[in-house]
């Protein structure tokens, strides 16, 4: 055998820095939270075009002079592009007038700024909604893991399923981190993208299982630390492979796709990276820690690769 | 694995072309695919809202006002049904969820009935209703349970029996009426609580529609979502705060005669007449009128709204039309009261009060407010369709403009031809011959996404594209899988064939397990995930089907072909040399 790198020699490090980056993403989060976007934290958001160069400062003034509260005034992408966010105008939004009172800020908004600029993006997101929001989305996220769990629980050995999901747990976290650290709005669509990850990091974990479960049928004998490297080298051209396809559409995606797409993108660009070293970097050395069946003889005999 | 029958060649090469058949016409303007014959297919992939702009409402019907009207209405019937029976009674009124009325002793009825005032559930009790509620409760408790008794059935009459459902086999009652001392309460009941959001969410659909349709936009879609939700999405809109108008109003219409007793002033400082109330006009600044509750006629008898313009002083009004029941109690109530003044209430507001000067018979009239020419417009469209049965609030927006619609479509074009381009290219760097196969591959997949989006009439929105786009960078994923597996088969001395067969063989079960994971997260994607969302989950999954189909079974029969044609001794499948290798030149 001539195994070019051995990855597993470095599993003590890069599981010490994944454990650093864990740490430090959960207390990004408790500490600075996330940037929620209107879809959860409900509020208005408008996306105005105007005549030439935005004045922000006029903007400002003109918006502020309402009375709305916590509002953001920032440029987006483009010099005539603004996106002017509005906090939720009341907290409890139980009465129809409570309600009804985002709908004013539009209302209110639109005639200050009167007909010369393009509305180019109107979203109001009410309390009902936005409660409903995070909850549907952090269920997503936890009903697409467990059922990711079951499927490889199935297909492989409890192992795999335990180091499978563990490697998605940490992207998972850590792109939180990220998008908790740059202060990167974190909407709807973000949850779109981490769903993404998960499916991507699954399908890079996937395929390097595969092969260390047919190495282990193949080369009864071998120390499981030797196999588990082989396996990964074997698949390793595959995985730089397909992360450039990949990152090769993703990047024309962010360069070309416009600015209202651009953290989705990143998020998926970010998730391309982090996927793809946990496959290699924790997925497969947790094998190592959890210990894997060696004998599959009587068991599925008749498999690929024997 | 590598035999390939002529069907089977045929079945390929057919699937292929019927992909190219339904993604066709998303290459033509619409002027030309009208011209097309009927059996060919001719609908293009739907662009989201985000694409080609318009309005998405998300609406939550007010079903606690609906409960709330519906005992309002039980009142008058409640407290006829009570004096029938002689049953001495006070404060008889809506509280909150429930009809509730304090039954009392029967020598005190007729000194009872002055207080009535309270009936309307929402004046305030008095001192002096207090002080007596406690003799009477003292004085006569025997007589009073009998009195209760005989409440609970006047109340029992009310109850209308719910039909019996899939759900609930046995007809049930409309109210569930409880005693608690002398005061007895009646609640719907949870069956008729939802009976009447399945109704009230079934005709506000069809109210919306109405206004919509009045509206003229093209291809409106409007559905009940949830237990008492209705999504509205108006595709392409010039004025999405117009529509936000429409939808926002009840449109409740009523005529009422204006009570004249006390002026409106005095009414505000102290308390409005038994069986009055007081409305404020809808202009700034506020009117008090002093109102009549009992309704004269209701909107409900309209037939006809059109906006129109007074004749003499050329102002926008509104004229409209009742049906013969409305025409005749109009008539019968403005010849009574001629010389006095009415009032039409439009949702709790006086939009007008103008004095009757002879008796109106025709049954036709004219609403002259303070109206604009498109607030006149308005008005009549909300008339014509009608009043929702409950009020609507609107908890969710999101309106894009055309312009951006527009330049989402053209970057997202952009994207997927040079993310193509950077694919196709780099997979032809890295397998050379064979990269060029799986380039093929990944033009027809795209095909077929196509025409499959087409055919099942998905929703295309912008992160649909993105998904599209990254379909274009994982999809190759697949034919990657098979050429370093049949890399690693060539490097054990296998003939070329053997190799090929035995690399598709080997690495389908990756394939598969790769593919399914990355499904099931789009399946829940768009199980939990709504418009735009979705649309990347549609994408995503169908792509993930027909990469599979077009790498593992289109290239494959490419590769069978070209070994069977040229008859290599030899295979090198990899150009270049990326990553580790193992068992080199083994």
């Amino acid at each position: 055998m001539n195994i070019r790198f051995k990855f597993l020699r470095y599993r003590r490090l890069a599981l010490a820095a994944s454990g650093a980056l864990l740490v430090g993403s959960v207390l990004l989060f408790s500490l600075l939270g996330l940037n929620y976007g209107i879809d959860f934290r409900g509020g208005v958001m408008i996306d105005i075009g105007t005549k030439g160069a935005a004045d922000i400062g006029a903007l400002r003034s003109q918006i502020g002079s309402l009375g709305l509260g916590d509002v953001q005034i920032q440029r987006f992408g483009e010099p005539d592009n603004v996106l002017i966010r509005v906090e939720e105008q009341t907290a409890s939004g139980e009465t129809a007038e409570e309600s009804a009172a985002d709908l004013d800020v539009v209302t209110q908004i639109r005639e200050v700024l009167g007909e010369e600029v393009e509305y180019r993006r109107v979203e109001v997101v009410g309390p009902k909604v936005s409660g409903e929001l995070i909850r549907s989305g952090t269920l997503a996220i936890l009903g697409a893991m467990a059922l990711v769990l079951v499927y490889i629980w199935f297909r492989f050995e409890w192992q795999f399923s335990i180091g499978a999901i563990l490697a998605l747990v940490h992207d998972v976290v850590v792109t939180i981190g990220v998008f908790s650290l740059l202060r990167l709005e974190f909407n709807l669509s973000i949850i779109a993208a981490i769903l993404t990850i998960v499916g991507y990091s699954l399908n890079d974990t996937v395929v390097i299982y595969d092969r260390v479960r047919e190495n282990l049928r193949k080369y009864k004998k071998m120390p499981l630390e030797e196999l588990l490297d082989l396996s990964v080298n074997q698949t390793l051209s595959r995985t730089l492979i397909t992360s450039v396809t990949t990152l090769l559409a993703l990047a024309a995606l962010y360069i070309f796709g416009g600015e209202v797409i651009r953290g989705f993108v990143f998020a998926m660009i970010w998730g391309v990276f982090v996927g793809t070293y946990s496959s290699v970097f924790i997925a497969a050395p947790l094998l190592l820690g959890l210990g894997v069946k060696r004998d599959w003889s009587g068991l599925d005999s008749k498999g690929e690769g024997v | 694995m590598l035999y390939f029958t002529k069907w089977k060649i045929v079945f390929v090469l057919a699937v292929c072309a019927a992909g190219l058949l339904f993604a066709l016409p998303n290459a033509f303007p619409q002027r030309i695919l009208d011209t097309l014959p009927d059996w060919l297919p001719r609908d293009k992939v739907v662009l989201g809202l985000d694409l080609q702009g318009g309005s998405h409402l998300l609406l939550e019907v007010d079903v606690d006002t609906a409960v709330r009207e519906r005992l309002e209405t039980l009142v008058d019937d409640a407290r006829s049904g009570l004096r029938g029976e002689r049953i001495g009674y006070r404060n008889l009124g809506v509280r909150g969820d429930a009809l509730r009325v304090e039954i009392i002793e029967e020598e005190e009825e007729e000194e009872e009935e002055s207080e009535e005032g309270g009936e309307n559930g929402e004046s305030v009790e008095s001192a002096e209703d207090e002080e007596q509620v406690v003799e009477v409760v003292e004085a006569v408790e025997e007589e009073e349970i009998d009195m209760v008794a005989a409440a609970l059935d006047v109340l029992g009459e009310l109850s209308e029996p719910i039909a019996a459902t899939v759900f609930t086999p046995v007809p049930v009652e409309e109210l569930e009426i409880t005693a608690n001392g002398n005061v007895v309460e009646a609640r719907l009941s949870e069956q008729a609580r939802l009976q009447r959001t399945t109704s009230a969410v079934s005709q506000s659909i069809e109210i919306i529609r109405r206004r919509i349709d009045e509206l003229g936009t093209r291809e409106p879609t409007i559905q009940r979502q949830g237990e008492r939700r209705i999504l509205v999405q108006a595709p392409g809109l010039d004025d999405p705060e117009r529509l936000k108008e429409l939808l926002g109003q009840t449109a409740k219409l009523s005529f009422h005669l204006v009570d004249s007793s006390m002026t409106p002033e005095r009414a505000e400082e102290g308390r409005p007449p038994t069986g009055s109330e007081l409305l404020y006009s809808d202009t700034e600044p506020k009117i008090p009128y002093l109102i009549r509750k009992r309704i004269m006629v209701s909107g409900e008898n309209l037939v006809d709204a059109q906006p129109a313009f007074e004749q003499i002083s050329n102002r926008p009004v509104v004229n409209f039309r009742f049906d013969n029941t409305g025409a005749r109690r109009f008539g019968k109530a403005t010849q009574e009261n001629v010389g006095q003044p009415f009032a039409i209430v439009l949702d709790g507001e006086v939009i007008s009060a103008p004095v009757i000067r002879e008796p109106i018979l025709g049954g036709s009239g004219q609403i002259s407010g303070n109206f604009t020419v498109e607030s006149a417009n308005d008005l009549s469209i909300l008339l014509r369709a009608g009043a929702l049965p409950a009020p609507l609030e609107i908890i969710e927006e999101r309106t894009v403009g055309p312009g951006l619609g527009a330049d989402s479509i053209r970057a997202g074009a952009i994207a997927c031809v040079i993310g193509l381009a950077a694919v196709l290219m780099f997979m032809f760097f890295a397998y050379g011959r064979f990269g060029m196969f799986a380039d093929v591959a990944l033009l027809v997949n795209l095909i077929l996404l196509l025409g499959a989006l087409s055919l099942l009439g998905a929703t295309l929105t912008l992160p649909g594209i993105a998904g599209i786009v990254l379909t274009i960078g994982m999809a190759v994923d697949a034919n990657v899988l098979i050429f370093e597996r049949i890399d690693e088969e060539t490097s054990t001395n296998k003939s070329p064939l053997n190799a090929v067969d035995a690399g598709y063989r080997r690495a389908l079960g990756t394939i598969l397990d790769a593919n399914i994971t990355t499904l099931i997260a789009a399946l829940v994607l768009f199980q939990v995930g709504s418009g735009p969302v979705r649309g990347f989950a549609v994408t995503l999954a169908i792509g993930i089907i027909t990469s599979v189909f077009t790498a593992f079974i289109l290239t494959r029969m490419l590769m069978v072909l070209w070994l069977r044609g040229v008859r290599p001794k030899t295979l090198r499948i990899r150009r270049v040399r990326l990553g580790a290798q193992i068992e080199e030149g083994a």
